[in-house]
C-alpha cells in the first residue's frame, strides 16, 4: 500500500498520465477516506464516488421522479422562465422584424456576407456535441460515470441544435422557402446541388437532431412509466402513461430496448463525429485564406466537445445544487469532466498552433497575411481575448481544487464558453474582412437585431431547458438503478 | 310468443350477474434481480415457456433465461442502413448525373466523393429510424393497457420491485401447482392476475 502511495505520488506530478491512469482504473480502485475532503478518494487523490454511498433503487427513483412530479423549488423555476421567456420574447420580436425587413437589418455585407447568424450557428451545434459525446461515446467506452448526467445532456443536445438549425435558416433571406434545400421531386424539375457542402450540411444537421430525438426518447421510455407509476392525480397519469406509450419494463421489453440502445449509440459514435466535420466542410471547402485547411474537421469537432463540455457544466453545477443531486451528480462526475475539457481544450490550442504554423510554413502570402490580420489587424483585440478566455484561463483545470470546486469550475466553463463563441466569430468574420483582393476588404460591426438574436436564442434554449427540467426526469432512474445494482454486484 | 311478451307491461328486474374475470396468469414478486433471473431460470427448466419477467432496469441474460428468442433489432438495422445508403447514393446520382445536370469546373457527373457526406448520413438515418421503429414493433407498443397493471403491487415494477409472471394459457399452468412452484422460490408475494 505504502509503495503504491509512493508511485501515486511520483504518478500525480505528471498530470496528464495520472488522467490517463485515473480513467483505465477506474473500477478497481480501492477507495479511502480523506481527512482534508468531504468525499472519499482514490489513491490518486481522486473523488471515488460515482453514486452516493446510501442510494437504493426506491430511494434514486423517488427523488428523481420527484423532481417532476413534486416540482421543488417553483419560485426558483417562475423566476428563471420569466427570464428565459423575456428573451426568447426578444427572438420573436427580432425575427419577426427580420421577416418583415430582411437580412439587411444585420450587421452583414459582402464581404463579410456570414456575420451572427453562421457564428451562432457552429457556437450552437458544437454546444450540442458534447451530449452525444457524453450519452453514445462513453455509452460504447463503459465510462460508468456518464450515468447521471447522459438524460441532461442529451436533452441540451436537442435544444442547443434546436436553435443551431434556426439560424442558417433565418439566414437564407427567404426563409419561407426552406424546403428548397430538400431533394422532392418538385414541378420545376430542380434539385439541391449535392455536391455542395452546403446541402450536405442540411442532411447532417437534421440526421443529428432525428438520430439525438429518437436515442433521447427511447431512453426517457422507462423513467416516464415511473414518473406515471408513482404520479398521484389522475392527469399525470394519463400524461405520463400516454407519453412512455404503456411501457412495463418486461423481459422482452427491456431486450429489445437495450438492443436498439445500444446500435443508436453505436450509430450515433460516428455521427456526431461526421456533423461538426460536415460543419467545418462549410468553411475549408471554400478558397478563402483562413478557412481553406484541412484541419478544420478534427479542430472543429475538439472545439465542439470542448465548448459542449463547458456548457454542461454551466448548466449542470446550479441545477445540482439547486436540487440537491449532489448524491448522483458527484464531484467525481464533475472531475472527470473538467479533464474532458482539459484535453479537448489542449487539442483545440493545437489546432491554433497548427494554423500559424502552416500559415508560416506553406509561404503563401495570402495565408501569412490573414495570420497577421487575425493578431495583429482589425480584429485583433478580439483573437488575443479569445487566447485568453479559450487557453490560458482553462489551464486552471490542472489545479485539482478548481476541478472539484463548483464555483471555480462554473466560472472556466463559462470563461470556455464565450471564449468558443468567440472562436467561430474570428474564423467567420476575420478571415472574411480580409480576402484577396484589398478592394474588397470591409469591416462588420453587429447591429442590435444581430446582438438580439444570439440572446434571443439563449433564452429560447433556456427555456426549452426549464420546461424539459420541469416535466421530465433529468437523471437516468434506469441507468442510476443499474449503477446500484453493479455496485452491490462489486463491480464498481 | 311474440305478442305475448309485448303485452307484458312491467319487466321483471334483470338478475345482472357479474362475470369473474378471466384469470390472466400467476404473478411473484422478488428483491433482488438475481433472485429473480434464479426464478425465471427454473420456472423454464420446471417447463414453463408463456411467461414473462418485470423489472425496474435491464437484467443481464433474463430474456435468455425466459427462453426468448435473440432481438431481431439489429437485423432491421442492418436492412435500414443499406437501404438508407443505397438509396442516398442512387438518389444523388440521378439527381446530379441524370434529371438535372449541372457541369461543375469540368468535374464527372457522377462526382462520387462529394456523394458520400450525404450517402453517410442517411445510411445513419434511415439504420437508426428503422432500429427505432423496430423497437415499438417487437414490443408491441403503444399499449397503454395491459392485464399486469391490475396487480396493485406491479407499480413498483418501475421503481424497486421485480415481478415473474407465469400467463395462464401456459399448458402447464396449473392454479394450485403453479402458486405452490412459485411460492418456493423465495418470492415475497404471489398473487392472481385477473385479465
Amino acid at each position: 500500500m505504502l509503495s503504491l502511495r509512493c508511485l501515486a505520488f511520483n504518478v500525480r506530478r505528471s498530470m496528464f498520465l495520472s488522467i490517463l491512469i485515473m480513467e483505465t482504473i477506474q473500477g478497481s480502485e480501492p477507495r479511502m477516506p480523506d481527512p482534508d475532503k468531504p468525499y472519499p478518494v482514490t489513491v490518486l487523490g481522486y473523488p471515488a464516488e460515482m453514486i452516493g454511498p446510501k442510494e437504493t433503487y426506491a430511494r434514486v427513483s423517488e427523488q428523481i421522479a420527484g423532481i417532476p412530479l413534486k416540482h421543488p423549488h417553483p419560485k426558483f423555476w417562475l423566476i428563471a422562465f420569466a427570464l428565459a421567456g423575456a428573451m426568447f420574447l426578444l427572438f420573436c420580436i427580432a425575427v419577426g422584424y427580420l421577416l418583415y425587413r430582411g437580412v439587411g437589418i444585420w450587421g452583414i455585407n459582402i464581404p463579410i456576407a456570414w456575420g451572427f447568424a453562421i457564428t451562432n450557428f457552429v457556437w450552437w451545434i458544437g454546444i450540442g456535441h458534447a451530449g452525444t459525446f457524453i450519452s453514445a461515446i462513453l455509452l460504447l467506452l463503459h465510462q460508468k460515470w456518464r450515468t447521471t448526467i447522459n438524460r441532461f445532456t442529451e436533452a441540451m443536445t436537442l435544444f442547443a441544435v434546436m436553435c443551431a438549425g434556426l439560424f442558417p435558416l433565418l439566414h437564407l433571406g427567404r426563409p419561407w422557402v426552406f424546403f428548397w434545400l430538400l431533394p422532392y421531386p418538385d414541378t420545376m424539375s430542380l434539385w439541391p446541388q449535392f455536391r455542395s457542402p452546403l446541402v450536405w450540411d442540411v442532411f447532417a444537421v437534421s440526421t443529428y437532431f432525428l438520430v439525438s430525438l429518437m436515442f433521447w426518447y427511447l431512453g426517457v421510455m422507462p423513467d416516464l412509466a415511473t414518473v406515471r407509476d408513482k404520479a398521484k392525480t389522475k392527469w399525470k397519469k394519463i400524461i405520463y402513461g400516454m407519453s412512455c406509450l404503456g411501457w412495463r419494463g418486461s423481459a422482452r421489453h427491456w431486450q429489445h430496448h437495450q438492443s436498439a440502445y445500444l446500435l443508436l449509440g453505436g450509430l450515433a459514435t460516428p455521427l456526431v463525429l461526421s456533423v461538426h466535420s460536415v460543419v467545418s466542410f462549410d468553411f475549408s471547402v471554400a478558397q478563402l485564406p483562413g478557412w481553406h485547411s484541412t484541419l478544420f474537421p478534427p479542430y472543429f469537432v475538439a472545439g465542439a466537445i470542448y465548448s459542449g463540455f463547458a456548457m454542461v457544466l454551466n448548466l449542470l453545477i446550479p441545477i445540482r445544487r439547486l436540487y440537491g443531486l449532489q448524491n448522483l451528480i458527484t464531484t467525481r462526475t464533475l472531475n472527470n469532466m473538467a479533464c474532458v475539457m482539459l484535453v479537448t481544450g489542449w487539442m483545440v490550442i493545437y489546432g491554433y498552433i497548427m494554423e500559424a504554423f502552416m500559415a508560416w510554413y506553406s509561404n503563401d502570402p495570402f495565408e501569412k497575411h490573414m495570420m497577421w490580420d487575425r493578431a495583429f489587424g482589425a480584429y485583433g483585440w478580439v483573437f488575443w481575448g479569445l487566447m485568453t478566455l479559450n487557453c490560458v484561463i482553462p489551464q486552471l483545470l490542472w489545479s485539482r481544487r478548481v476541478r472539484t470546486n463548483g464555483l471555480y469550475l462554473f466560472l472556466v466553463a463559462l470563461s470556455v464558453n464565450v471564449g468558443m463563441w468567440v472562436e467561430r466569430f474570428v474564423i467567420v468574420v476575420q478571415s472574411l474582412h480580409h480576402d484577396f483582393v484589398p478592394s474588397s476588404w470591409k469591416m462588420y460591426y453587429p447591429t442590435k437585431w444581430d446582438v438580439f438574436t444570439l440572446l434571443g436564442s439563449i433564452g429560447l434554449f433556456l427555456m426549452l431547458l426549464l420546461l424539459f427540467i420541469r416535466y421530465v426526469p433529468m437523471i437516468s432512474i434506469t441507468e442510476s438503478r443499474e449503477l446500484i445494482a453493479q455496485r452491490k454486484e462489486g463491480q464498481l | 310468443m311474440i305478442q305475448e311478451k309485448l303485452s307484458v307491461t312491467t319487466l321483471p328486474e334483470p338478475e345482472i350477474e357479474y362475470e369473474e374475470p378471466a384469470l390472466f396468469g400467476m404473478m411473484a414478486e422478488f428483491e433482488e434481480h438475481e433472485e429473480l433471473l434464479k426464478a425465471a431460470r427454473q420456472a423454464y427448466s420446471e417447463g414453463y415457456r408463456r411467461m414473462d419477467a418485470y423489472s425496474p432496469f435491464p437484467v443481464e441474460g433474463l430474456a435468455e433465461a425466459l427462453g426468448h428468442e435473440a432481438s431481431p433489432i439489429p437485423l432491421f438495422t442492418l436492412a435500414g442502413g443499406i437501404i438508407g445508403g443505397l438509396g442516398a447514393y442512387f438518389m444523388e446520382w440521378i439527381a446530379m448525373a441524370k434529371l438535372y445536370p449541372l457541369n461543375v469546373g469540368g468535374r464527372p457527373m457522377n462526382s462520387w466523393p462529394n456523394f458520400i457526406p450525404v450517402t453517410f448520413e442517411l445510411t445513419v438515418l434511415i439504420a437508426s429510424v428503422s432500429a427505432f421503429i423496430g423497437v415499438f414493433l417487437m414490443c408491441r407498443l403503444p399499449h397503454p393497457h395491459h392485464p399486469v397493471f391490475n396487480v396493485p403491487e406491479f407499480d413498483r415494477a418501475s421503481s424497486e420491485r421485480f415481478f415473474l409472471c407465469i400467463e395462464a394459457d401456459d399448458p402447464k399452468f396449473e392454479l394450485s401447482e403453479t402458486r405452490k412452484f412459485l411460492e418456493g422460490l423465495k418470492a415475497v408475494k404471489v398473487t392472481e392476475v385477473k385479465e
